[in-house]
């Protein structure tokens, strides 16, 4: 399961949904914001999803995830809208039978997520500047 | 020439100025659209590490394009 929310996200109660009798190994990954990045001070940052594609993108990686380490539950939630230094912006979560496949599993949830959603950042500098992430003209034009 | 709908997203909507328009182009795929919306906007983002989706499902920049299709540019993405 893949969600996209605009509400503060629950680690602990999505790691519950988790629970599975077979399962020996959890492993988390929680993606934070930091006040920092390339050299500039950020205050907070802003989150904007085209959420039909992100949630259809989502289900394809947890099912390729599913598909490498069987017997894998594994569930997503991204944040979308303004988030404050320190907030959870990403969470995945798997369970596995052993720990290697949900280290794994985790990792590549997380690195294929970042990579493949319809999902874009824009920072506000305390500059008072702003800039869309990973776009370079942009953040020269800002 | 075409009846395409395209919508833009983060950086692409703030350059167009607008999130979605309705263009008249001579365009046989999702590239040609793209090239058309950067002339229309003087944009010059470089195709290669932006996304196309057409109608809904990711697609691309070689996919054709048909009359009344939605054709969706995405800028770089940065989730997480």
């Amino acid at each position: 399961m893949i969600r996209m929310t605009t509400a503060e996200i629950q680690p602990e109660e999505l790691r519950r949904q988790l629970f599975d009798p077979a399962a020996g190994a959890y492993c988390g990954f929680e993606g934070w914001i930091r006040n920092h990045n390339e050299g500039h001070e950020v205050l907070r940052l802003e989150y904007e999803a085209y959420e039909p594609l992100a949630i259809t993108e989502g289900e394809k990686i947890l099912a390729e995830a599913r598909e490498r380490y069987p017997h894998l539950k594994a569930h997503c939630v991204h944040r979308t809208g303004m988030l404050e230094i320190g907030e959870c912006a990403v969470w995945v979560g798997v369970s596995s039978p052993h720990r290697d496949e949900a280290f794994h599993a985790c990792r590549y949830i997380i690195d294929q997520l970042k990579v493949r959603l319809p999902i874009w950042k824009k920072e506000h500098y305390a500059d008072g500047h702003s800039g869309w992430v990973n776009c370079e003209r942009c953040a020269k034009s800002a | 020439m075409k009846t395409i709908t395209v919508r833009y997203f983060a950086m692409f909507r703030e350059h167009a100025g607008v999130g979605e328009e309705t263009l008249s182009v001579d365009a046989e795929t999702a590239a040609d659209v793209f090239h058309a919306t950067q002339d229309r906007h003087r944009s010059t983002e470089p195709s290669g590490h932006c996304k196309v989706a057409i109608n809904d499902v990711m697609a691309d920049w070689d996919t054709p394009v048909s009359e009344g299709d939605t054709v969706l540019l995405f800028p770089p993405v940065a989730g997480g």
